[in-house]
């Protein structure tokens, strides 16, 4: 066999920290924590710092926060906004993610980006990227953390070039705008014992309010459940929505931010949560200058009676499932775990955990106010209560819509988004992102909600509904769907890590083999470890069950 | 108690232990279920990402993996439904493809996968065997470690290496980087193996499935045709191996299921054993040819004797051996003659040796490695608590919330056991680590103490002070079972923190705070080694941890005690059996009439009634003329001395010295007589680890040439010198062993034969041994622990303006002892081949001198040449350089002195000067 790599004789083995870099990076860090699951969060000073993750600077960090490099460099290589180079001599290029997820590809992504490669000037790297959660506004562009949408080539060449890549400031209602308007009312009146828990739960449990993230688990159940673990607990909110179409939490995060951080504050008291940590997407930097204002300001004037950490996400789709989400915030890589043991038994750091999506926590303050039984008093076609629809693709105004459950996609489309886009006719629908699945015209007036669309072979999960016409090509837009789960599968499971890829490379190759991709559905659905691998099947079993002829 | 969990299995009722997997279960009632990532092995935690494993639990959506799922009370499993089997048969095929199998009966090395229900079973059909120069797809081969083949074509991603090297041995290189398709295993930064920080334990080839990871040798093509179950020949951690043998050559070791070892090995023990095929082996006996003198700088090209020795039959050279002891013998009485057993050997030799040396030569002098290893240690042991050994095996730090290591490298020289120390500090245990260069355990410690070295008294009487003046000890454990209390808290009360800060060179607050840690432990144990040992004042520095730990009553229960740990891999049982001048087996005293009585009565003959010279003092006498001949048997003081320019004149100034090794070692230099003997894996006998722990070896391999059974060549002496020895074997030896050492009463050799580890003591062949010991008292006249205050005292050689910097000296990780082994092993030479002395990079910078250049190193005993390595870990004013290098040997270097009890030398401390070489 052939040499052994001879190790110089003249230093101990292995990479070794040189001292310049140490001193950068001890200097950068400054005063923080070295705690173990600040790691993510100082992997993204290093790259906002220096525009990338130099292995000198990575070798440094394990070195002051005491890890192992496997362990540094492992984390840093499974997040897509982390870039890991051997060689940081040159300056680091400005990035610029334009959107390639299913909605902005409709409102013309892959042209922008072909336009956007052919004149980008040195310096700046063009790179696809999944949804950024701007669907309505496609195509969707982030110049560094500057993120912009609609996009055209000239303006972010112009960003690009002038390196501006910070997210701009956006006006919302402050602490103190919301406070004149009630705000915070119902929060003081749990703190100072007016409320209790369990009243606060039983309307919750009362009002149909079920878990808005996608899965629909019933809100109140979740939050006793918690609360009747032993202690100490903690409050996990899930900001890291990432299912290609979904950007209703951006949106009550823009508009009213204190109203999801009156919520968790509620949550975190009513099952005694000895700290609060968010989890939000990389994708919304300028929602995290806002957090952190706003969070100093609820600490400052003594609200927020309780730790409250924000994380930042780094550009992981699979970490939107609660446990990765957790594993992520430990600073690791994003592996969905095992259930059970379930979240509200062992979860963050190994202790009892609730997770909650932030639109469901935007709603508890509405509910409590009005009772258990305002929510159920909405809901159409047999259905109770109240959905977020975000709404992209071939419509006329598109957005997020407040409707009511069971609403069919028809009368979404008509009442709420004027109608079909000029020229387009309704030809199939995504009714939950891209996991959902794809629906035909033909079922456009099935109820949208929890648990009406599984017969069809779907599920409504966030409610992003993606509306495709007769003008667009299925094939193509499963082949855009199934490169997104094999992008963004965790790895960790065989059914998942390798079914999502060969499923990707199938489609593209226009092979739709009914009998391998069936298998690979079956292995999918039935052995991978979440939801990801589960659900992503559906792209092409839906097709196969309801476009025979555009698949054959 | 947890009750039992009631399920139903494939239609069967089983009922599931608190903690029992179904996959468990199901294994233990006898159905198959298939696994790749899961490795049922202890240390391994199930991850169940495979999902070669998945049942169906009626009532659920999906399918579950059976390695990581609990049963509950009333769930009905199905282990192999339609839809299980479907989802196991498509994750062959999907791993199957990507990961192809070896060809049937091709590679040694496949493991679960052709097991009970494995890949073949699913119809998974292997693939050729990529050639070594690239993999499938274009992967390259990585073969960049001497040891080890990585071949990534063949990696299914089941992370089994990543937990074996992070969870299971806590070395900390193997990661899973990148994500999804892109997933892929990497050492470091993705750096090629041999590049990157791994110390080649090899435990990820042990737990590879696929022989993605897998040893160069069966990389290669090299079946074995046999194994044998054994020892590894390495150090006092004891580890269980199989030896797995080709053509008559070992070609692979793996860990097995030891108490001490559990499976793990290190790279010594699994990539280090082929220096038994070494060309440079001795064949045949070698007699000094007429008219070569000897000279104390001679030097011997081991693969070339012929230009001091020629062959001789066993009878010549044996008749030579012992005539020459005889003649002297008789002309000066015994005292003119000495003997060096060996730690290396095993009980049964070191048993014999004694008795010859006792009997044939008429003299106690003898002795063995211990005298340069803890002597000092025992010395203290025996005075304070009565007993030498450890108190507690080394695994028991699994049970403590605090641990302390002191003055011991483990990760580098008990490889093994650190894995367990890693392991119990991941379990929430806290570590507290002195010692005055920082190491790899320090990642893993809450304290980590970098003290001015030498200082170790003052760093410890601190604490103590702090533990006595806050109230912390155990006022009970005090009354009750120690004695001197008074004394040595009035002792004491010079040593605040406060004052010894500046001596010791750690902070008061520091001081205080581990103090109060220890002391508030539950279950508290220490470590020490050769740092605390090896100085003059090494007696001291070890009366002062028996005194924290007898302070606290850290001593008798689980997860307590005092485990000083010992270096070579017998020499607890070689100590034991007497290879020491002032005791007979099971330390009992020379001196003392009664037993004097009772082994003259055993051995029918009188015995030398005074207590013979140690290792050190053995050398003088032979300068000074007043030893005369020497027996020395695996041990190579002519590197392991201190100050060897004068040990080597006392060798050369032998009249007669008879050496029995495996090759010409630098001792064997000055030999008149060269006895082939055998190694390790080549022979049957009883090695007791650092534990107590009495395990068998068993011989895999017949000696090479004309070599001999080292129990034979010493019965053959002894029959030379008038013993009527009719020893017919190891099985023999260890009987009459029996009959004098009451400690093995319960450890029969058939016990041996069947258990292969029993820990002494041990009451009764029924009985297990006892691992933690004085619980219940000390083997003292008082039955209590004594307080042996100790005074804060310099090294003897303290830097001055000619030699400006502390010379320490140690081992590296790969190298054992004076290398005569591993110098030979071809994987642990190339990761280490040549001499290095380790400095902290600013020590480099203030001498003007690049890492990578030639230095001298000089000391008022010698000097020599070497490369200089950066070492960070380093402080300033201390040098490292290890001793296992003949051309640059360090205890050319080292200070002879001795400390005044155990009789050990300062090895650890001495003056130096660093000069470049131009």
């Amino acid at each position: 066999m052939s040499e052994s790599f001879r190790r110089p004789p003249h230093q101990p083995k292995g990479r070794q920290t040189d001292p310049g870099s140490r001193a950068e990076v001890a200097a950068l860090l400054d005063a923080r924590s070295l705690r173990r699951d600040l790691l993510i969060e100082h992997l993204h000073a290093i790259q906002d710092r220096w525009g990338r993750l130099a292995t000198r600077h990575l070798a440094a960090l394990a070195e002051l926060m005491r890890l192992p490099m496997a362990e540094v460099y492992e984390v840093a290589t499974f997040y897509a906004h982390f870039d890991v180079v051997e060689d940081d001599a040159e300056p680091a290029p400005v990035t610029v993610r334009v959107c390639d997820s299913l909605s902005c590809c409709l409102a013309g992504g892959n042209q922008l980006r072909r336009q956007l490669t052919a004149s980008a000037p040195d310096g700046v790297r063009i790179v696809g990227a999944p949804c950024m959660g701007r669907c309505d506004h496609g195509p969707a562009v982030m110049v560094g953390r500057n993120a912009i949408a609609p996009a055209t080539a000239e303006n972010i060449l112009a960003l690009a070039t002038e390196a501006r890549t910070e997210a701009a400031p956006f006006p919302y209602p402050n602490l103190v705008s919301y406070s004149l308007q009630g705000g915070y009312q119902l929060l003081r009146a749990c703190l100072d014992g007016r409320r209790s828990p369990d009243e606060v739960i039983r309307i919750l449990t009362q009002s149909g309010l079920r878990g808005l993230g996608g899965a629909g688990f019933p809100t109140g159940q979740k939050w006793r459940a918690v609360r009747s673990q032993p202690g100490p607990r903690l409050l996990a909110v899930n900001a890291d929505e990432g299912e290609p179409g979904t950007f209703k939490d951006r949106f009550y995060l823009e508009t009213e931010p204190h109203r999801f951080l009156e919520g968790m504050l509620i949550a975190a008291w009513a099952v005694e949560a000895e700290a609060i940590y968010i989890y939000l997407r990389d994708e919304y930097p300028h929602l995290q200058a806002m957090l952190r204002k706003e969070i100093d300001a609820l600490q400052g004037c003594g609200l927020a009676d309780r730790p409250i950490h924000l994380h930042r996400g780094a550009g992981a789709y699979v970490c939107g499932e609660e446990s990765a989400m957790l594993e992520s915030i430990e600073g690791k890589r994003g592996l969905p775990r095992h259930r059970p043991p379930y979240v509200a038994e062992k979860g963050l750091f190994g202790r009892p955990t609730l997770v909650n999506n932030v639109e469901t926590l935007y709603w508890v303050r509405e509910i409590v106010e009005r009772g258990p039984d305002w929510l159920r008093s909405h809901g159409r076609n047999g259905r109770q209560g109240l959905r977020s629809f975000s709404v992209s693709g071939r419509v006329r105004d598109p957005g997020v819509k407040l409707a009511p459950a069971g609403i069919t996609v028809r009368e979404l489309i008509d009442e709420f988004c004027g109608g079909m886009a000029e020229d387009h006719t309704l030809a199939a629908y995504l009714p939950g992102g891209a996991s959902g699945g794809f629906l035909p015209a033909s079922l456009a007036d099935v109820p949208l909600d929890f648990g009406t669309i599984e017969a069809h072979g779907g599920f409504i999960g966030s409610a992003a509904i993606i509306v495709l016409s007769d003008k667009d090509d299925l094939r193509a837009a499963a082949v855009n769907l199934a490169r997104f789960f094999a992008d963004e599968s965790c790895g960790q499971c065989t059914p998942c890590r390798v079914g999502s890829a060969r499923a990707a490379a199938m489609l593209a190759e226009g092979d739709w083999d009914e009998r391998r991709l069936a298998d690979l559905t079956q292995v999918m659905r039935d052995a991978s470890i979440c939801g990801l691998g589960q659900a992503a099947p559906n792209v092409w079993a839906s097709l196969f069950r309801h476009f025979p002829e555009a698949v054959r | 108690m947890t009750k039992p969990v009631s399920f139903t299995l494939d239609g069967q009722p089983v009922a599931a232990s608190p903690g029992e997997t179904i996959w468990e279960v199901a294994r233990r009632v006898g159905v198959a279920i298939p696994h790749l990532c899961h490795r049922p092995e202890p240390g391994y935690r199930a991850d169940g990402n495979c999902r070669a494993c998945v049942v169906e639990v009626e009532g659920e959506r999906t399918l579950s993996a059976s390695c990581v799922r609990m049963p509950k009370d009333g769930m009905v499993v199905h282990t192999a439904s339609a839809r299980a089997e479907k989802s196991r048969g498509m994750v062959f095929e999907m791993l199957g493809l990507e990961a192809p199998l070896p060809p049937a009966g091709e590679g040694g090395a496949q493991r679960s996968w052709e097991g009970e229900g494995g890949a073949m079973a699913y119809g998974a059909r292997p693939s050729p065997r990529p050639s070594p120069a690239s993999g499938r797809g274009g992967t390259d081969i990585d073969l960049s470690h001497p040891a080890i083949a990585v071949d990534l074509s063949r990696c299914i991603q089941c992370g089994l290496c990543v937990r074996a090297c992070r969870e299971v041995q806590g070395n900390d290189v193997i990661g899973m980087a990148f994500r999804g398709r892109d997933e892929r295993i990497v050492f470091d930064f993705a750096d090629p193996m041999g590049a990157s920080t791994c110390v080649g334990c090899g435990e990820c080839v042990q737990a590879c499935p696929t022989d993605a990871l897998m040893e160069k040798t069966l990389a290669a093509g090299i079946e074995p045709d046999r194994s044998v179950d054994s020892l590894c020949p390495y150090c006092g951690v004891g580890c269980q191996v199989i030896y797995h043998i080709a053509d008559e050559r070992i070609v692979a070791v793996d860990g097995r299921d030891g108490p001490a070892n559990h499976n793990r090995l290190c790279v010594k023990g699994r990539f280090g054993m082929d220096y038994v095929h070494h060309p440079h082996r001795l064949t045949v006996p070698l007699v000094r040819k007429d008219g070569v003198s000897k000279r104390a700088d001679d030097v011997i090209d081991p693969a070339n004797p012929w230009t001091h020795f020629r062959e001789a039959s066993w009878d010549e050279a044996l008749d030579l051996a012992a005539g020459g002891l005889r003649r002297i013998r008789d002309a000066h009485g015994g005292a003119a003659l000495a003997g060096f057993g060996s730690a290396k050997g095993s009980n049964e030799e070191a048993f014999l040796f004694q008795k010859l040396v006792r009997t044939g030569f008429g003299t106690n002098n003898v002795d063995h490695c211990t005298r340069l290893c803890h002597a000092s240690s025992v010395a203290a042991l025996i005075e304070t608590i009565g007993s030498g050994a450890v108190t507690a095996p080394f695994i028991e730090c699994l049970n403590s919330d605090v641990i302390v290591v002191i003055g011991s490298n483990p990760t580098v020289n008990h490889p093994v056991a650190a894995t367990y120390i890693k392991n119990a500090v991941r379990c929430g245990a806290k570590l507290v680590v002195m010692d005055p260069r920082g190491t790899a355990l320090a990642r893993y410690a809450t304290h980590m103490l970098r003290f001015r070295p030498g200082t170790d008294v003052a760093l410890l009487n601190a604490l103590m002070h702090v533990i006595v003046t806050e109230g912390l000890y155990d006022r009970d454990y005090v009354a009750a079972r120690t004695e001197g209390f008074d004394a040595l808290a009035v002792h004491l009360a010079d040593y605040a923190p406060e004052r010894m800060a500046p001596i010791c060179g750690i902070d008061a607050d520091t001081l205080r705070q581990v103090a109060r840690l220890y002391g508030g432990a539950k279950a508290a144990l220490i470590f020490w080694g050769m740092g605390i040992s090896q100085h003059t004042h090494g007696t001291d520095n070890a009366r002062c941890l028996i005194s924290l730990a007898l302070l606290c009553g850290q001593i008798g229960r689980p997860g307590a005690g005092l485990h000083p740990l010992r270096g070579q891999n017998n020499v607890q049982g070689a100590s034991d059996a007497g290879l020491i001048p002032m005791v007979y087996p099971d330390y009992r005293p020379v001196e003392d009439a009664e037993v004097r009585r009772f082994y003259e009565e055993l051995w029918g003959q009188p015995l030398d009634p005074r207590n013979g010279l140690t290792v050190v003092e053995i050398m003088h006498a032979a300068i000074a003329g007043r030893i005369k001949g020497m027996y020395i048997m695996g041990e190579n003081p002519a590197m392991s001395d201190p100050d060897l320019s004068h040990a080597r004149e006392g060798f050369a100034a032998l009249e007669h010295l008879v050496v029995q090794d495996l090759f010409l070692t630098e001792t064997a230099f000055h030999a008149d007589v060269v006895l082939p003997a055998s190694a390790f894996p080549e022979k049957t006998g009883t090695f007791t680890n650092t534990d107590r722990r009495v395990q068998l070896a068993r011989q895999a391999l017949q000696p090479p040439g004309a070599a001999r059974q080292d129990w034979w060549i010493i019965q053959e002496i002894g029959r030379r010198l008038g013993q009527d020895w009719g020893y017919g074997g190891v099985a023999d030896i260890y009987r009459e062993m029996r009959r004098c050492m009451p400690s093995l009463q319960g450890i029969g050799w058939e016990r041996l034969q069947r258990e292969g580890a029993v820990t002494y003591p041990c009451e009764a062949e029924d009985a297990p041994g006892r691992e933690i010991i004085f619980g219940d008292g000390f083997p003292t006249p008082s039955g209590r622990g004594k307080f042996v205050p100790a005074a804060f005292l310099p090294p003897n050689e303290s830097p001055d303006a000619a030699f400006p910097l502390v010379l320490t000296t140690g081992r590296l990780l790969e190298h054992w002892h004076t290398g005569a082994m591993t110098r030979r092993a071809a994987a642990l030479n190339a990761i280490e081949p040549e001499p290095a002395c380790h400095l902290s990079p600013r020590r480099l910078d203030a001498l003007g001198i690049t890492a990578g250049a030639k230095i001298r190193v000089s000391t008022r005993r010698g000097s020599i040449a070497l490369t200089a390595r950066v070492d960070p870990r380093l402080p300033d004013e201390l040098i490292f350089i290890p001793f296992c290098f003949a051309e640059a040997a360090a205890n050319l270097l080292t200070n002879p002195a001795l400390d005044p009890f155990g009789k050990i030398p300062e090895f650890k401390y001495c003056a130096a000067r660093v000069e470049a070489v131009a």
